[in-house]
């Protein structure tokens, strides 16, 4: 208490018990005002008319308040009120209907790369697998066509569920062939199977984020800097 | 014609109205209401998008949420535990929601309508002096049953249902639905004795227990009934304090949700399901509906308008009952037809009973509900000696007033 830190007890503010007098024989011995619930902490009225002053208050912004924009909202971000209609203080976002913000880095599901001619541009070296940290990376190889790249992945599946959306993945690959930039939330699913993106999703990912010049980039036998 | 004013007075066409068009759609829709109006009051939007799947615009902002739940409630399996008194089980439900229907038959809801006059303004001098006039010959009192003992057999068809939450605990064969029961008599008890003891002030002053004529007559003959100043809720505040406590902890609803203690004991109607659940539920919701329309009936004027009397609009002078006799004394009359004069007033009666329904559900979601202890505390120490003493004080103003010609 106020008293054992040495304070001035009549300007201790904290709620409690204050020492009004300490003996002069025994510091121990101490004269102690306890507040006592009044008349009006008895009946409750005094608590409950402040309590019913603050949820009216809020009754009444929120009823005849205009809601702020969505997109305001999302963001977090305050706007001018325009009139004499208050802004509420509602922040529910409506899900469906609203989206929340995404901040600008936001990069979403993994895709996969594909050639000119639509061809998947992994060339099964196992790396990403190898790294991932999570090991949600199943890659089963096959001969290419393309002689020129040896290998191409017959089977290549993310489990969305157990990726740690590390990026190591991105890091890893030597040909530019998984990304993660194709800013598609992750769906809620109702089995956990359908949150396997296997190679076709993946590619279709490819094809829905646009013609990104560079998700179709030529590549293999034209020296080291193909990828640019 | 004849036969269908006399249908139309029958008590029990007047309750099936009351019951069915009014009472229950209010009481559904306070459902909706409890959940949009806590959900404003705390920054959230509520349920909001309940539509039939024919028609996904049609949200009406959550309202046809209440159809969803009883939708729902209907259509649950009906559950009955093995081990419960199935006899006291099944009755129950029904002890909780039938007394309080029963005593919407005391409630007085509208004017009384004189069909023949209903296109052209009543002369309430004419009523008074020739009340066997041919234009009086049929009327249709907007009140299912006036008793003298009035608000008296509220009191006591209330205590009855009591036993829906008692018998509920007792017949579940369940340890935390029995000290719900239990809970819930003891607390029913409690409070009836100063709700009882908080109203008497307001029967002293009127000199009737009848809420019809409590309605018609005010606390004071100098001023007309129809004058909000003549309310009771004036001359009897503390009153209204007291027994609008008291009446909310009938309810056994937050603040006074001991019974229920759904954190605890998850209350006496804790093996219940589906319809039967609903049933409590229901009647938790037509007794708020019910309160509100006693304290309208007693504090509120009723159905009546501010100022407007049988015949109109009166702004200055009034119209008032002097030792049974029907005095007048000028004013400007704003004539209105009488049809338009009750169409008025059972709006008003509505409105009254909405804002109340509405102000119930505000302290229903501030007030944090109290401990055992303090609801005993407060029912025992509080309210009861306050109670007496406010009718004691009562007494004594009646008294002087009569003495001195206040009233
Ligand atoms: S982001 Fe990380 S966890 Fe996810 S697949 Fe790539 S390496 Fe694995
Ligand atoms: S690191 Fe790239 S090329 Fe190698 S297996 Fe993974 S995606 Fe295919």
């Amino acid at each position: 208490m106020g008293a054992s830190h040495g304070h001035d007890a009549a300007d201790d503010e904290t709620p409690g018990p204050r020492v009004l007098v300490v003996s002069a024989v025994s510091p121990r011995v101490r004269t102690i005002a306890v507040e006592r619930p009044g008349p009006s902490d008895v009946t409750y009225l005094e608590a409950a008319r402040k309590g019913l002053g603050v949820t009216l208050r809020h009754f009444v912004k929120n009823v005849l308040g205009k809601r702020r924009p969505a997109a305001a909202l999302a963001r977090g971000e305050e706007v001018a009120k325009q009139g004499l209609v208050p802004w509420n203080e509602i922040e529910t976002i409506q899900y469906p209907e609203e989206k929340t913000h995404y901040p600008e880095r936001f990069r979403g599901l993994h895709r996969l790369m594909q050639r000119d001619d639509g061809a998947v541009r992994c060339v099964a070296c196992m790396l990403c697998p190898t790294v991932c940290p999570a090991h949600c990376i199943t890659i089963v190889p096959a001969e290419a066509d393309d002689q020129g790249v040896e290998k191409k992945p017959a089977v290549f599946e993310i489990d969305e569920l157990r990726c740690v959306v590390c990026g190591l993945c991105v890091e890893a690959c030597p040909c530019d062939a998984i990304r993660m930039d194709s800013g598609v939330h992750a769906k809620p699913v109702e089995h956990r199977g359908d949150a396997i993106m296997t190679r076709e999703k993946l590619l279709d990912l490819s094809k829905q984020v646009g013609k990104d010049p560079a998700s179709t980039a030529t590549q293999g036998g034209e020296g080291p800097d193909w990828r640019e | 014609m004849q036969t269908l004013y006399a249908v139309l007075d029958h008590p029990a066409t007047k309750w099936v109205l009351l019951v069915f068009v009014m009472v229950m759609p209010l009481a559904s829709l306070l459902t909706w209401a409890e959940r949009r109006q806590s959900a404003m009051m705390q920054d959230r939007l509520g349920p909001n998008r309940a539509a039939p799947t024919f028609a996904p615009w049609l949200k009406l902002k959550g309202i046809l949420h209440f159809v969803a739940d009883a939708i729902k409630m209907i259509s649950k399996e009906d559950f009955i535990p093995g081990n419960v008194h199935k006899g006291l089980f099944t009755l129950a439900p029904l002890l909780a929601i039938g007394p309080v229907l029963i005593a919407f038959a005391i409630i007085p809801f509208g004017p009384t309508i004189y069909p023949h006059v209903l296109d052209g303004t009543l002369d309430p001098l004419l009523l008074a002096s020739q009340p066997e006039h041919q234009d009086f010959l049929h009327s249709i009192r907007l009140q299912v049953a006036s008793f003298d003992y009035g608000i008296l057999f509220y009191f006591a068809i209330l205590t009855l249902s009591n036993y829906g939450g008692t018998l509920a605990g007792w017949a579940s064969y369940n340890k935390w639905a029995l000290l719900g029961g239990l809970r819930a008599s003891s607390q029913m008890m409690s409070y009836e004795v100063a709700m009882g003891l908080s109203l008497m002030g307001c029967f002293l002053l009127v000199g009737s227990l009848e809420p019809g004529y409590i309605v018609g007559a005010g606390a004071s003959s100098k001023l007309a009934p129809s004058n909000p100043l003549n309310w009771l809720w004036l001359w009897q505040f503390p009153a209204l304090v007291l027994f609008m406590t008291a009446a909310i902890a009938e309810t056994k609803r937050a603040p006074f949700d001991i019974p229920e203690g759904e954190p605890e004991i998850i209350g006496y109607f804790v093996e219940y399901s589906g319809l039967r659940w609903g049933l409590f539920f229901l009647a938790e919701f037509i007794e708020i509906v019910f309160i509100s329309a006693v304290i309208t009936s007693v504090f509120f004027g009723g159905w009546q308008v501010p100022f407007l009397d049988a015949d109109g609009f009166r702004i200055g002078g009034y119209m008032a009952e002097v030792n049974g006799q029907l005095v007048s004394t000028g004013g400007t009359v704003l004539n209105l037809p009488h049809a338009v004069v009750t169409a008025l007033q059972l709006g008003a009666f509505a409105l009254k009973v909405i804002l109340l329904c509405w102000f119930q559900l505000l302290i229903r979601w501030t007030l944090p509900r109290f401990r055992a202890d303090q609801l005993m505390n407060l029912g025992w120490k509080v309210l009861l000696p306050l109670a007496l003493a406010w009718t004691m004080l009562s007494a004594l103003f009646k008294l002087a007033a009569i003495h001195f010609g206040w009233v």
